[in-house]
């Protein structure tokens, strides 16, 4: 997996502005199933972060277990990963980042690690704010157990077993939004157009950013009857509008009729436009988010684009009020009181 | 009843959350100001407010800081639990009441002295607050034992003048509630008893402080900037001490803000996770739980375990299993920390026996996690974290470095010769070189992952590279052992029999120790610091007949594991056990080892030694 750079490259290979290629920003290959959606997110993650001029190794790649869990592999081989234990990415993701606040933190999970074990812990990174991008790569099923109904599979959804789903589903964008997630959006594997400029718009944007995928289980879930197969996503695709990132130092030059579209500006200066296909929907409004899910639910649509983006929101170590360095550079000199210091503690339990 | 000066136990018996507990902690500091040693000892159920607590006190002027039980003198202030705290005194010994109201005559002894003391009625007339009323009764008692007990009424003074040092209104008050007792003592019993105490002088300065306020400061001291924990009794007081003191030892003096992030996290398991999350991106971490929250985190110990990641754990064990007795202490916990999680695991322990011990111990953890690259789980208990002991004062050298362990720089892997492995070992001692992220553009990233992987990280299936990985982490547990605290001696003379101990079980079996060979049956006396095992351990087991293994568990677990780690037939370790809550006294000990002598000695005939030679 150690990446070595091609010394001699293609004159027509395009670089971006910090001299790297998109191959520096690829992982080791891939061995999902061909066709499996979680490859398609991989490489809009790799497209992203190529586009965005983001050093690979300042970037922190976290997983649980699961089809999904295993793609942190398949992108950015320069980067750390962390291929943590079943349900439990965001707490190794929290300690990491309080490691450490100048990297950035990307958590890959499935919708088993995710809805089910990891319920509990998604709960609580959402409601403390951790600066990261959260993804769920949501293909309805266990793919790695071999397809099980997973806590997201639709109400009588039929798996490839055959057996239609007795249980409503949890909407996790749903759920984010309740619990406060200050950005929250959806988008389906094979729309790179959308899912690319929202990774950007989630990697700029400063606390928990979490994006719903929906991801096509190739093996185990893409048949007749499935509400997460390819075929059915697209035939029900709804979207809120297309998103534009445009990168601080670029300027806005394409205008659109006022009213049709929206911009929101993020910490860095970055700017994500919004062309509405709704006029009257508005991104910074939490409870319009919630309702727009369920009348698309209602409407047996999937709904997608960005549905929420609070761009003043406080991450975690905002809200601790911890030092702007990263707590790991601190030394000796920082943390260590000295024998001055303890003799007077001694003192004070005479 | 010993009439003995400098030689008594006095038991406080309360009601939960009436202010008592600062009254009867001026008690007990008086008496260790004056030179004696002390064991408080807090008994308290598992509730806020209303039930009955109680506060023991051993006085000894021989040093012996371990429990011990005859209740020679019980102050009486709860008539919820009256006729049993009665009940407990031994004979000649004193009840001391509040007869305001006249004491029920069934609950009467004529063995031993009721001393009644007006406290509802003093403080009706004194203080107009309902609240004073109840507190000041605590501050009267404790004046009134000062008249009884001889204690010197300059240094309760003294330590009202230290605690309100910040509220200087109240020193007056209380100052004044003080000599109300002593006053009322004085002027109707014959003061002071026979049962009393006298100054001893010592050139050696000690203090007195929980082992979890000594885990806390430990922490402070060894760098831990990262602390994530799930409130359980009794390990909630390690990290509210770390943020006290954090919150006035590492605030930056330019910008206000915090050196130390706490995060409460939703449970244990994602306590742990933090800690591997944080100690993996290069700070130092840790967490404190009991046992309930062990048995969460076992999943990552297993990870951290395999995947290579310090981790300190700072166990405060109670009596379990399951909820066991939440509020009581137990050693009981070692086996579940020994092995904790699945496959073939096992964990460095580390066993203090004092706050300085604490204090060291938790300063070694973060040395040790990083030097090994591995969990460190240092296993106190209730007994010695929640309440006061003596101990040695802290210490620190200001020339002392952390030991980060085996971490590449940027420049260590710009001059590699060879391709970066994080699992390849290189120096043949189990312990890799690892990374942090983000510490070079192109060199030193690897993937972290509890499955299966080639010294490069990569994930592999193959059966005898995971067997080379697995013997790999084996002769790290081999280097461990020269890392780890070796035990200690009390007595190494060459009996024929031995006693092995550790933790809270150090003070009362060295005084057993002590006592038995005053009767003339002398052991010899090692206690353990640690696990893995070194081999004075595996040396002092060799060289003795038969051993005691004394410990606070029913199944005897140290005692198995030495079994199973040392290779020791089972039989040549005999458990010495106590195990219902309460801190094991000496006196229990003794007997028990009496009642054993015997019977071994029928196994063991006193000349086996010449009839083999
Ligand atoms: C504690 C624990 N229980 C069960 C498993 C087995 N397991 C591995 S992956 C998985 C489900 C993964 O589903 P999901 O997160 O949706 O990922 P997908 O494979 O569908 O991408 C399960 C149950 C495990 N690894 N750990
Ligand atoms: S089983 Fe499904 S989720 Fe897993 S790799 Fe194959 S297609 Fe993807
Ligand atoms: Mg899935």
């Amino acid at each position: 997996m150690s990446y070595i750079r091609p010394k001699i490259r293609h004159p027509e290979t395009p670089i971006n502005d910090i001299g790297y290629t998109r191959k520096n920003y690829e992982g080791s290959l891939s061995t999902l199933c061909a066709g499996c959606g979680h490859d398609s997110i991989s490489a809009a993650i790799v497209q992203a972060c190529f586009e965005l001029n983001i050093e690979p190794h300042k970037v922190a790649k976290l997983s649980g277990i699961g089809c999904s869990s295993k793609t942190p592999t398949y992108f950015l081989g320069n980067s750390h990963g962390f291929n943590s234990v079943h349900g439990r990415m965001p707490s190794v993701a929290t300690g990491a980042n309080m490691a450490n606040r100048d990297m950035i933190y990307i958590g890959v999970s499935g919708d088993g690690d995710t809805a089910s074990i990891g319920m509990g812990q998604f709960a609580h990174v959402v409601r403390r704010n951790l600066n990261m991008l959260y993804l769920v790569e949501n293909n309805g099923c266990y793919g790695l157990t071999k397809g099980q109904d997973s806590a997201t599979s639709d109400f009588e959804s039929i798996s490839k077993k055959g057996v239609p789903n007795p249980f409503e589903a949890i909407d996790l964008c749903g759920i984010a939004l309740q619990l406060g997630a200050t950005m929250v959006a959806r988008s389906f594997s094979g729309d790179k157009e959308q899912l690319v400029p929202l990774i950007k718009a989630a990697l700029c944007h400063e606390g928990f950013a979490f994006i719903d995928v929906m991801s096509p289980c190739v093996t185990f879930n893409n048949n007749k009857g499935s509400t997460k197969s390819y075929e059915y996503v697209r035939d029900h695709i709804e979207t809120l509008g297309v998103v534009d990132f445009v990168p601080m130092k670029d300027e806005i030059t394409t205008h659109y009729k006022p009213g049709s579209s929206q911009e929101v500006t993020l910490h860095d200066g970055s700017v994500v436009r919004l062309q509405k296909l709704d006029e009257d929907y508005d991104p910074h409004d939490r409870r319009a988010a919630l309702d727009k899910l369920k009348e698309s639910q209602e409407q047996g649509k999937e709904l997608t684009g960005l549905l929420y983006l609070d761009p003043d929101s406080k991450e975690l170590h905002e809200l601790l009020g911890t030092t702007q360095r990263p707590l790991r550079s601190l030394t000796e000199e920082d943390l260590c009181p000295g024998v001055n210091v303890l003799e007077k503690i001694n003192l004070s339990f005479q | 009843m010993s009439h003995a000066v400098n030689d008594f136990v006095i038991k406080f018996a309360n009601v939960n959350g009436t202010g008592s507990a600062s009254a009867n902690t001026l008690f007990a500091k008086s008496l260790f100001r004056m030179g004696l040693a002390i064991s408080p000892k807090n008994i308290f159920p598992s509730n806020i407010q209303g039930l009955p607590t109680w506060y023991e006190v051993r006085v000894n002027g021989d040093g012996y800081t371990g429990r011990r039980d005859d209740i020679d003198i019980m102050v009486g202030m709860n008539p919820q639990s009256m006729a049993k705290d009665i009940k407990e005194v031994v004979s000649g010994g004193y009840f001391v009441y509040d007869n305001s109201k006249p004491l029920d005559l069934r609950l009467m002894r004529d063995d031993i002295n009721f001393i009644g003391l007006p406290l509802t009625d003093i403080c009706l007339r004194e203080y107009d607050d309902a609240r004073q009323r109840q507190l000041f009764k605590n501050v009267i008692y404790v004046g009134a034992l000062a008249a009884f007990l001889n204690i010197e009424f300059d240094v309760l003074t003294k330590l009202i003048h230290d605690q309100f040092k910040a509220k200087e209104k109240l020193i007056g008050p209380n100052v004044h509630a003080l000599e109300l007792g002593f006053q009322y003592a004085s002027d109707n019993f014959q003061a002071p008893w026979p049962v009393r105490v006298e100054r001893i002088e010592s050139s050696k300065s000690r203090i007195l402080i929980d082992g979890n306020t000594a885990c806390a400061l430990g922490a402070i001291y060894a760098g831990a900037t990262v602390a994530a924990w799930y409130p359980i009794t009794p390990s909630t007081s390690v990290v509210d001490a770390y943020e006290t003191y954090a919150k006035r030892l590492r605030i930056d003096p330019g910008s206000g803000e915090k050196n130390f992030a706490i995060v409460q996290a939703e449970d244990e398991l994602s306590a742990m996770g933090m800690v591997i999350g944080a100690n993996w991106n290069g700070a130092r971490a840790f967490t404190a739980t009991s046992g309930p929250g062990v048995s969460l985190m076992s999943e990552f110990l297993g990870l951290a375990y395999f995947a290579e990641i310090p981790v300190v754990l700072i166990n405060i064990q109670r009596a379990g299993p399951s909820t066991g007795m939440p509020t009581r202490s137990q050693q009981s916990d070692i086996l579940a920390c020994a092995y904790a999680s699945h496959g073939d695991t096992k964990h460095v322990l580390l066993f203090p026996s004092s706050p300085r011990e604490c204090f060291d111990m938790t300063v070694a953890s973060f040395d040790l996690a990083e030097r090994l690259q591995t969990p460190v789980i240092l296993l106190s208990d209730l007994d010695l974290g929640m309440n006061d002991w003596i101990s040695e004062p802290f210490a620190w050298d200001d020339s002392r470095r952390y030991d980060r362990g085996k971490v590449l720089s940027a420049e260590q892997l710009e001059s590699l010769e060879q391709p970066f492995g994080r699992y390849l070992d290189v120096e043949g001692d189990g312990i890799c070189y690892r990374t942090y992220p983000c510490t070079h553009p192109t060199k030193g990233a690897f993937f972290t992952r509890g499955t299966s992987r080639d010294p490069y990280a990569i994930y592999t299936e193959d059966g005898s590279l995971y067997v080379e990985n697995m013997e790999r982490l084996n002769k790290k547990w081999e280097t461990t052992k020269s890392y780890v605290p070796a035990p200690s001696f009390y007595a190494d003379n060459g009996a024929r029999y031995g006693m092995i101990y550790y933790g809270t079980t150090a003070a009362p079996a060295e005084e057993a120790l002590d006592k038995l060979a005053n009767t003339g049956i002398a052991l010899d006396g090692m206690r353990i610091h640690a696990f893995p095992f070194n081999k004075e351990v595996e040396n002092f087991i060799k060289n003795h007949e038969m051993l005691f293994v004394v410990e606070q568990n029913r199944d005897g677990q140290m005692q198995t594991l030495l079994v199973t780690e040392c290779g020791v037939a089972p039989s040549k370790l005999k458990s010495i056990l106590n195990y219902d809550g309460m801190p094991v006294t000496a006196h229990v000990i003794q007997e028990k080892i009496r009642n054993a002598l015997p019977e071994i000695d029928n196994v063991l005939p006193l000349k086996s030694k010449t009839i083999k030679n």
